[in-house]
């Protein structure tokens, strides 16, 4: 029992502080940019294939400072090229155009590296066990992962709100046209911001790849919950993100753990469950395979009641 | 023939956030009056009109329109009770042709509905009624045109069709004739007095010719407070309408 | 249907009957090419194909009655698709095994009712919001319906699917519909009804305020319609139509899976909608026909046809967001005034010269994909229809020359092209 607490949390928070890092990327465009942009799990995607293939040649360590600048100048070269362009066309357009991308990316992986997972492997340094808790051991990678998440969110806490160029990020989040007049090229600043935010996405990549396997699809299974993530937290907010993660990646870890039927959990709490009927196969179904449709739940309650999410200001 | 009020505000207060904008307005506007809502820029007169028509809830304070409580309705509710508004910044269906963007207006007030069932080519009222409407704007040429094309002039002219072709019984106008020259001014003076015929209005103005032309009563807005609600006349020489446009009290104009 | 989605002018009585002749003359014609389709390429191969391409138009006009007309971008049409085709399936095993009558032509229907059934409930709520938040409410129901289906294995066949059969149930005045072109018959019929159901649909009041909800919702509601319900018609009238071609897909193919009901399918028919053209309602229907086609010659080519159809896709949002059928439509005065035929040599040159740069860059594409992946195959790859030894110098340098030539060549040509076209326009 101890040991699915303790160890689902700290998976959980591992799988949050992921869930964070992709997720605040994602927000910070929405909140500045106005587009849910499909493509960014497929940054995440690139991030770990280009790091594996780097790694190849040069090791772990500078894959994992080059490939998040690769798809960080990706990034912005769609930015630029792209998504200013249907900008004009509205948010509708806008949302085609990176579901687009989206496809693209995903072609092109599939094109270059082939359709079979990658045997992206944790690096030597890190391949062992951290600690051991009641017979269970945890990975010293995942600590790593663990640590290199913090890590960035507190450098790019510490730029958004003590530099120059963080104040004028932050002000273009809700003023862009005021910004603009005061001088600032808020074209570029997006497109800058577009850049991180993929770039981030990429070390997500990088670092979760050996974890959560690299593979055509990744950017697909990862994509929606990060979607959920960043409705549930609130669009444009970055607490909001960081809560979101937090709560989806335990809740989700901890429900995967569960082997207790839906059935069962029901009638422990008092309500009787029968054993056939129409929902029987909903009955008997364990909470572990509930699991992946928690996310979706949720999300589709937090649109209809809250739409704003738990710490955002605008929904669209 | 006693006058119901077409519209009666009591005490309708709004706040934004901790900011009051409209401090406890009452005001009541006689049924077949043509009437001016004037006032200086930032009184609240748009915000008024939007909490009128459902658009904004009232942070206190209670409207009636035509006798029956709307304070809590939405605006389709509203609209639907008989009253109908234009905007200040032009709020047409821009990628419908002129001649829809009518008969949109006309289909609820013709009956229709939500159907699926009636061909709209066939539904000789509605057609006929948004032709009438054309007509009237003088917008008859532009029939086919998408009304985003349509020049500055056409829209404004087009948007107080749109409110009134569904033959609302109390019209809204905000700020009609904004961004105008004289003469598209004098035209649109005729057009707003002809469509309303019989009916009641209420303008937004900052075009004193105007107000002074159209309007039966004036009602004065300023800091979110009626301060004055009279014939021209009387508003022309009330000192406290002075003071707030002019900043000292002047002697009669 | 070939007017866009403004009005023709209807002004005079005589013009306006000259129009609804010429529309009935075009369903006219329609109605004719369906009938004599399967004469015209008899093979097995093309038939099947057809039959493709007739459930992906109706699929496509039914999902640009959200978008083109209603102005909500769903990621998850798919789902009523997919309901529609599951009930479909069950219920044809029930006439199957006799536990109740109803013969083939008239289960699309049954898939129609469906897919409505579950458009109104998962519509009440997904159509309060438009815009962001009513594409992100329809991909997380997407995901609700992909996580379930494999809770609810037995109504969703689990990895396997359903199977059916269309052999087994009774007959309506004896038609059978054991081959493929008896079933490339129903297909057509249906698509004729559903097609002329929905373009009527948008000529009716309830079809007008979609268009203008799609267009200013906050004005709509100023005239006296509540925008949520507009669009929630619409919505579930889309979910109707989309649930009859899935009704015809479980009768095609007689199997049904969860990946009908997915995001990839949902992904799609977007794509082909889009392609098609999204203003106009032939649109989807040129969008649906040329993306079956291609889908279905590519796959036997190359494995990316995906990603030819998504560069494809990405052009058309960057640069022509109005579709082929706009393009179409951009020609349409120089139609009318029959000089089309001055546009015939400069388009066919710059188009042969595209066609030049396509190939080079097809070419590249599918040596760059053979090096990368295939490490212990052959030397050797087919292409173009000639052997060629990717990991030789020669082929890389003659596609790229090609490509580039191909493109130095449009640039070259195209403004001449493109003053025909303004001449011939004027």
């Amino acid at each position: 029992m101890f040991q699915l607490i303790l160890f689902s949390i700290l998976n959980g928070l591992v799988y949050g502080m992921l869930l964070f890092m992709l997720s605040s990327g994602l927000t910070l465009i929405f909140g500045m940019m106005g587009v849910l942009n499909f493509a960014h799990a497929s940054f995440y995607m690139l991030g770990a294939y280009i790091a594996f293939t780097l790694g190849l040649r040069l090791g772990f360590w500078p894959a994992l400072v080059i490939a998040p600048i690769v798809v960080g100048l990706l990034g912005a070269v769609i930015e630029r090229q792209g998504l200013r362009r249907v900008h004009r066309f509205g948010h509708i357009a806008e949302l085609i155009f990176t579901f687009g991308v989206a496809i693209v990316i995903e072609e092109i992986v599939q094109l270059v590296w082939g359709r079979p997972a990658k045997s992206y492997q944790v690096p030597a340094a890190l391949d062992f066990p951290l600690f051991r808790a009641f017979g269970s051991s945890f990975p010293a990678y995942k600590a790593f992962m663990l640590v290199i998440s913090i890590a960035i969110f507190a450098f790019i806490f510490v730029i958004l709100t003590r530099t120059r160029a963080g104040l004028i990020i932050q002000a273009s989040l809700t003023h862009p046209q005021m910004v603009a007049m005061l001088g600032h090229n808020v074209p570029r600043v997006f497109m800058v911001v577009f850049g991180i935010g993929s770039a981030l996405a990429g070390v997500a990549g990088v670092i979760a790849g050996p974890v959560l396997g690299t593979f055509p699809g990744m950017a697909q299974v990862l994509g929606s919950i990060v979607f959920v993530v960043v409705v549930i937290g609130g669009l444009g907010s970055l607490t909001g993100a960081f809560v979101a993660s937090l709560l989806i990646g335990i809740v989700q870890t901890f429900a995967v753990a569960m082997d207790v039927s839906v059935g069962g959990m029901l009638t422990a709490v008092g309500v009787p469950a029968s054993a056939g009927g129409a929902l029987h196969d909903l009955w008997k179904v364990t909470i572990a395979q509930v699991a992946p449709i928690l996310p979706y739940v949720l999300l589709v309650l937090t649109l209809i009641l809250r739409p704003t999410g738990l710490f955002g200001t605008r929904e669209t | 023939m006693t006058n119901m009020a077409a519209i009666e505000l009591r005490d309708v207060r709004k706040s934004f956030g901790a900011t009051p904008i409209i401090r406890g307005v009452t005001l009541a506007i006689e049924a077949g009056t043509r009437q001016a809502l004037i006032g200086p820029n930032g009184a609240g007169k748009s915000t008024l009109f939007n909490l009128i028509t459902g658009k904004y809830p009232v942070s206190s304070g209670r409207i009636r329109v035509r006798g029956e409580d709307v304070t809590d309705l939405t605006p389709y509710e509203i609209n639907r009770r008989g009253l109908a508004r234009s905007f200040q910044v032009t709020n047409i269906f821009t990628r419908m042709s002129v001649f829809e963007n009518i008969r949109c207006a006309v289909l609820w007030a013709a009956g229709y509905r939500y159907s699926f069932w009636h061909r709209i080519g066939a539904a000789r009222d509605v057609n006929e009624r948004a032709e009438t409407v054309l007509e009237q704007l003088n917008l008859a040429a532009r029939r086919d045109v998408p009304a985003g094309v349509l020049s500055y002039a056409e829209q404004r002219a087009l948007e107080i069709g749109i409110t009134i072709a569904g033959g609302a019984d109390v019209i809204l106008l905000d700020e009609p004739t904004a961004g105008m020259s004289r003469s598209e001014t004098e035209h649109v003076i005729a057009l707003i007095r002809q469509v309303t015929a019989g009916k009641t209005l209420i303008m937004v103005e900052h075009d004193m010719s105007v107000v002074f032309d159209l309007a039966d009563r004036i009602a004065v807005l300023v800091y979110g407070e009626v301060i004055a609600h009279d014939t021209p006349d009387r508003i022309r020489a009330n000192a406290a309408v002075q003071e707030a446009y002019l900043g000292v009290p002047q002697g009669v104009a | 249907m070939s007017a866009p989605a403004a009005t023709r002018s209807l002004a005079l009585p005589g013009v306006a009957r000259a129009v609804l002749a010429r529309r009935v003359g075009l369903g006219l014609a329609a109605a004719v090419l369906l009938l004599i389709l399967p004469q015209l390429v008899p093979t097995g191969t093309a038939l099947a194909i057809m039959n493709q391409m007739g459930i992906a138009v109706i699929f496509a006009l039914s999902f640009n009655m959200l978008l083109g007309q209603g102005g909500m971008l769903s990621f998850g049409h798919a789902v009523y698709f997919g309901i529609g085709g599951f009930i479909a399936a069950h219920v044809l095993n029930m006439a199957g095994r006799g536990t109740l009558w109803l013969p083939v032509p008239l289960l699309p229907l049954v898939g129609g009712l469906g897919g409505l059934a579950f458009a109104v409930l998962f519509g009440s709520f997904s159509t309060r919001r438009a815009g962001t938040v009513f594409s992100m409410i329809s991909l997380g129901v997407a995901e609700l319906m992909a996580a379930s289906s494999l809770i609810f294995d037995r109504f969703f066949g689990g990895e396997e699917g359903i199977t059916t059969n269309r052999s087994k149930a009774p007959l309506l005045l004896g038609l059978e519909f054991t081959r493929d072109r008896q079933v490339y018959y129903l297909i057509a019929f249906w698509l004729f009804v559903a097609a002329l159901a929905m373009y009527a649909f948008s000529r009716t009041p309830v079809g007008r305020m979609a268009n203008a909800v799609r267009d200013n919702p906050e004005r709509a509601e100023f005239v006296g319609y509540s925008q949520h319900r507009v669009r929630f018609v619409s919505f579930c009238a889309a979910g109707f139509f989309a649930g009859i071609a899935g009704g015809l897909f479980a009768i095609n193919y007689e199997i049904l899976t969860a990946e009908n009901m997915g995001l990839n399918a949902s992904g799609g028919v977007l794509l082909m909608a889009y392609i098609g053209g999204i203003g106009y309602f032939v649109g989807p229907i040129i969008g649906a026909v040329i993306f079956t086609f291609l889908q279905s010659m590519l796959s036997d080519y190359t494995g990316m046809w995906l990603l030819y159809l998504g560069i494809l896709f990405l052009i058309t949002v960057l640069f022509v967001p109005m579709g082929l059928a706009g393009i179409l439509m951009l020609h349409a005065p120089a139609w009318r005034s029959r000089r089309i035929g001055r546009l015939v040599v400069p388009y066919l040159i710059t188009g042969a010269l595209g066609l030049v740069a396509v190939i080079g860059a097809i070419g590249l594409l599918e040596l760059l994909h053979f090096v990368a992946v295939s490490e212990g195959a052959g030397a050797t790859k087919r292409l173009f229809w000639t052997t060629i030894a990717p990991r030789t110098l020669m082929p890389w340098l003659g596609f790229a020359a090609l490509a580039v030539l191909g493109a130095l060549g449009v640039r070259w040509t195209a403004p001449r092209a493109a003053a025909a076209f303004a001449e011939v326009t004027k």
